[in-house]
């Protein structure tokens, strides 16, 4: 399963493509299944980066877990977490949970 | 101090009008991110894991109260209250937007920064030994030298697309803290024996994936030559330089393809034919460059400071602190602080926005309104009286910044690796933060004696791992986080690069294998006197590897 992930143009802030547009939740994700539908996801993302939306979207394979839609590689877990460390863990956290 | 003259300001303001122009442009669509990524890394911006990154150049990591106080106050109003002191002597800052750069850049520009030079393929910011001008163990103050080169430099029209990135340090020592030998140039003012200045010079040093120990070029190069010199060796460079593989770019390949001996005649050729043109340089320039480094005017002083003697003795804590981050300081009477931003299970390098103001005040009371940045991303107060040292220390604590480790196990470099890098294999942070609890007791590290461990998160080693005596490299295996261990490594006059023990460690055996290694260097040194690097290099590998694995 798959999800489309990018780096909102404005502010740099990850974010993820859903139904309708993008989500800094990964929790509101599109799970995608299948390579159709994972090239039609990138062609909408493809479409935003263009009218400078976003930028450098990519597919991230995911699994649901008890927490929800999660990410397979370490990397793409702290892109959607935030760091595992440091001054801005619990300020990320604060924010995601806003 | 350093002074911006009239070009540089012009310079700056226009530079920072120009990108305001681009960011519009960017955000409007009408750039897009193609054209747009080189303009935004000129800038000092990088697109990293969660957000934008800018970095601010902090020329020879010299840095006043006033310009602090703007950091703090960026990081206060544009970031998350904090910032990170890197190896280069930079800060950055991990959040800004990008719609707020242009705005930051504009405030940096009030107090003579930028983010100009920290990036792409130029001749990246000097830097300089962080006790310049104040060390005891001191030929001459290498920053004039630096803010030669960085006039010399900045948008030096013919190296603004070289190969690869390009980097020089230069100290004034034979201790050398500036890690010279591991930089593209690397200086060290001297004296010739009729007493004249010049400079040894190493060239082709750097870390990366192919860690290479510079090549001594020059034992003794006049002062008068240092342009016309450093513009041969980037020429050629810029001529022979590989630019099909950007993993093969830098002078340090060229010097190692080509044999050092084929690109040392090369360069000495060029600069024979440019010697005596335009970059001689004239004395009365450099004497007036040094006018803007001028010590402050230091009231004379009693080598020894009774109050400070007495403190000493009256508070076990602060006497530590001042066995580990005070130094010895030219001017009688003074001493040279350091600040260490390595608080025990905390991340190397970084202050707080009410850190940096209070390092700021500090240093208006007590430190001539200067401070530097180390590339052991720690900070320097370089002008303290003997007699305030008991002041700053108490202050310093109020503020959460007087940990007494300068030197020992708990000063850990790292880079930010993957908990903020784009390019990350591993995180470096976490293992900093675990290896400093691990060893966070005082007299347990006292013991321990000075090592310098140094942890990067992928071959860029941006942490400087090579160096280490103990280095750390964060890979990727399946997956899975897992470091390999190199020993022996050091950046200083003894330069040598970390040979890598054996096979690596998940993230969970790690800390313990550190501490075997440690255990190991206790159980053989001849005595307390003996350092980890002098042990290792007497004893070489055999038994640290037989204590982590098992087999000599
Ligand atoms: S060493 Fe690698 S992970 Fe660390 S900052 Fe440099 S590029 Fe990033």
């Amino acid at each position: 399963m798959d999800i489309i992930t990018a780096n909102r143009l404005s502010d740099g802030a990850v974010v993820f493509l859903t139904a309708s547009g993008w989500s800094t939740r990964i929790a509101e994700a599109q799970a995608l299944e299948g390579k159709e539908s994972v090239a039609a996801a990138l062609a909408r993302a493809a479409a935003d980066a263009e009218a400078s939306i976003i930028v450098e979207p990519y597919p991230v394979d995911v699994e649901r877990r008890a927490q929800g839609l999660t990410p397979t590689k370490l990397r793409e877990r702290i892109r959607a977490q935030g760091p595992t460390v440091g001054h801005s863990k619990d300020l990320h956290l604060q924010v995601q949970a806003a | 101090m350093y002074r911006y003259d009239e070009f540089d300001e012009a310079f700056v303001r226009e530079r920072v009008a120009q990108f305001s122009d681009q960011v519009a442009r960017r955000l409007a669509g009408d750039l897009d991110e193609e054209q747009f990524k080189p303009l935004r890394l000129q800038n000092g911006v990088y697109l990293q894991l969660h957000a934008y990154m800018l970095r601010i150049a902090v020329p020879y990591g010299t840095l006043s109260s006033r310009q602090m106080r703007k950091l703090a106050f960026i990081a206060r109003n544009y970031d998350k209250g904090y910032g990170h002191f890197t190896t280069r002597q930079n800060l950055q800052f991990n959040w800004p937007a990008l719609k707020d750069v242009p705005e930051i850049l504009g405030h940096l520009a009030d107090v003579e920064m930028h983010a100009i030079q920290t990036s792409g393929n130029c001749i990246r910011n000097v830097t300089a030994d962080h006790f310049a001008g104040v060390a005891a163990d001191e030929v001459a103050d290498p920053r004039p030298y630096a803010e030669i080169l960085r006039q010399w430099s900045t948008i030096h029209p013919e190296f603004l697309f070289l190969p690869r990135k390009f980097k020089i340090a230069v100290t004034g020592a034979d201790a050398d803290r500036a890690a010279v030998r591991f930089h593209d140039i690397g200086l060290q003012v001297k004296r010739n024996e009729a007493g004249e200045l010049g400079f040894a010079v190493w060239i082709g040093g750097g870390m990366g994936r192919t860690p290479m120990v510079g090549y001594q070029i020059r034992d003794f190069l006049p002062e008068a030559d240092l342009l016309a010199y450093s513009e041969a060796i980037v020429r050629i460079y810029n001529l022979y330089g590989r630019r099909d593989n950007k993993y093969k770019a830098r002078l340090k390949i060229l010097i190692h393809e080509g044999g050092a001996e084929t690109i040392a005649a090369e360069i000495e050729q060029e600069f024979n034919e440019i010697r005596y043109g335009v970059l001689r340089l004239p004395d009365d320039e450099i004497r007036r460059i040094e006018t803007y480094f001028a010590a402050p005017d230091y009231p004379t002083r009693a080598s020894e400071s009774v109050p400070f003697k007495r403190a000493r003795l009256a508070d076990p804590a602060f006497d530590r602190w001042v066995g580990n981050n005070v130094s010895p300081h030219r001017a009688p009477g003074h001493a040279i602080v350091t600040v260490s931003l390595k608080p025990i299970g905390g991340v190397p390098g970084n202050a707080t926005a009410d850190q940096m103001d209070a390092v700021a005040d500090i240093a208006e009371r007590f430190s001539a309104d200067e401070i530097r940045v180390s590339h052991e991303q720690n900070l320097v107060l370089p002008h303290v009286a003997l007699e305030d040292v008991k002041a700053v220390y108490d202050a310093l604590a109020a503020a959460g910044l007087a940990t007494g480790n300068a030197g020992l196990v708990t000063d850990i470099i790292a880079c930010p690796g993957l908990d903020y890098c784009a390019l990350a294999t591993a995180r470096s942070i976490p293992v900093a933060e675990r290896i400093s609890e691990r060893f966070g007791n005082p007299e347990r590290q006292q013991e321990i004696g000075p090592l310098k461990i140094k942890i990067s998160g992928c071959i860029n080693a941006c942490g400087h791992h090579h160096a280490g005596h103990i280095g750390i490299l964060g890979l990727d295996r399946k997956g899975e986080e897992f470091y390999q261990i190199t020993l022996g490594g050091s950046g200083d006059e003894t330069a040598s690069i970390g040979e890598i023990v054996g096979r690596g460690f998940s993230t969970d055996e790690v800390v313990d294998a550190v501490q075997q290694i440690v255990d190991t260097y206790i159980v053989h040194r001849e005595s307390s006197e003996e350092s980890f690097l002098a042990a290792y290099r007497r004893l070489g590998p055999a038994p640290f590897k037989e204590a982590l694995y098992g087999t000599a």
